[in-house]
């Protein structure tokens, strides 16, 4: 009979079996940060809703939000955001079939990891 | 039981069946995000740290209000669509089904508890 094993197939090895390399490595950090996104998603919305509720809950929210663990929060997440738009841009590029080859690959690695710790400096200070 | 062959299961459809639906629809809501994300950073980025006041002016006015709201939406919109992917590939059966539901209730609630706030400071 056709497909008597659905659903519980043998699996092929993939990540032990590999060497860590750059674009490796860059393809796990955009996974990383876009999910790690939400605890920041989540601290600003429940900002906003602090802020249209009054001004007791805005205190204690911003308060909590600006507080050095929130700061912390922030500027990680800052980086998070950089860090994963500018992997989302690479991957914008590479949707066209371009920059596939492994040494351009690997410099729009580095650009990513280059370009987001530096938009991250330059947004903590405009900011 | 399935009477389909497997070749007639595979033909025309590809081994997923779907896919391009949910590629291109991160595609447009990551593009969106490209533009957004800059103005939200800098326009909340700004507003944070003010007094209730402040804030309370700020976001009463037209462009950091649309900015936060849109921001909220698609980033929300866009943050389902990438744990949805991120659940299929390390969860399985039911609990896949389970903490799909989940995250969806979670990421447009959110983003629905964001825009009813922003409209609440800007009107």
């Amino acid at each position: 009979m056709a497909d008597v094993n659905r659903g519980n197939r043998p699996l092929s090895p993939h990540l032990q079996v590999y060497r860590p390399q750059l674009t490796s490595i860059t393809s796990i950090l955009t996974r990383i940060t876009g999910n790690a996104l939400l605890v920041a998603a989540l601290m600003t919305v429940w900002w906003f809703l602090a802020a249209a509720t009054s001004e007791e809950y805005f205190q204690f929210a911003n308060g909590f939000v600006t507080s050095w663990f929130g700061d912390l929060v922030m500027f990680l997440s800052v980086w998070a955001l950089w860090y994963h738009t500018l992997a989302g841009i690479r991957h914008l590029i590479w949707d066209n079939a371009m920059m596939l080859e492994i040494d351009r690959a690997e410099m729009l690695g580095w650009l990513v990891v280059i370009g987001s710790g530096l938009l991250t400096i330059f947004t903590v200070i405009v900011v | 039981m399935a009477y389909l062959t497997d070749r007639k299961r595979a033909v025309g459809r590809g081994a997923s069946k779907t896919g391009t639906g949910h590629f291109w629809a991160m595609k447009k809501s990551s593009v969106a995000l490209l533009l957004l994300i800059p103005f939200f950073v800098f326009t909340f980025g700004s507003a944070l740290g003010g007094t209730y006041e402040e804030i309370l002016a700020y976001y009463s006015r037209p462009w950091p209000a649309l900015i936060a709201a849109l921001t909220i939406l698609v980033g929300f919109h866009h943050f389902n669509m990438g744990v949805q992917v991120l659940i299929e590939d390390y969860v399985h059966g039911l609990a896949s089904k389970i903490a799909i539901l989940l995250m969806t209730c979670l990421s447009y609630g959110a983003a629905a508890v964001g825009i009813f706030a922003i409209a609440k400071l800007a009107l």
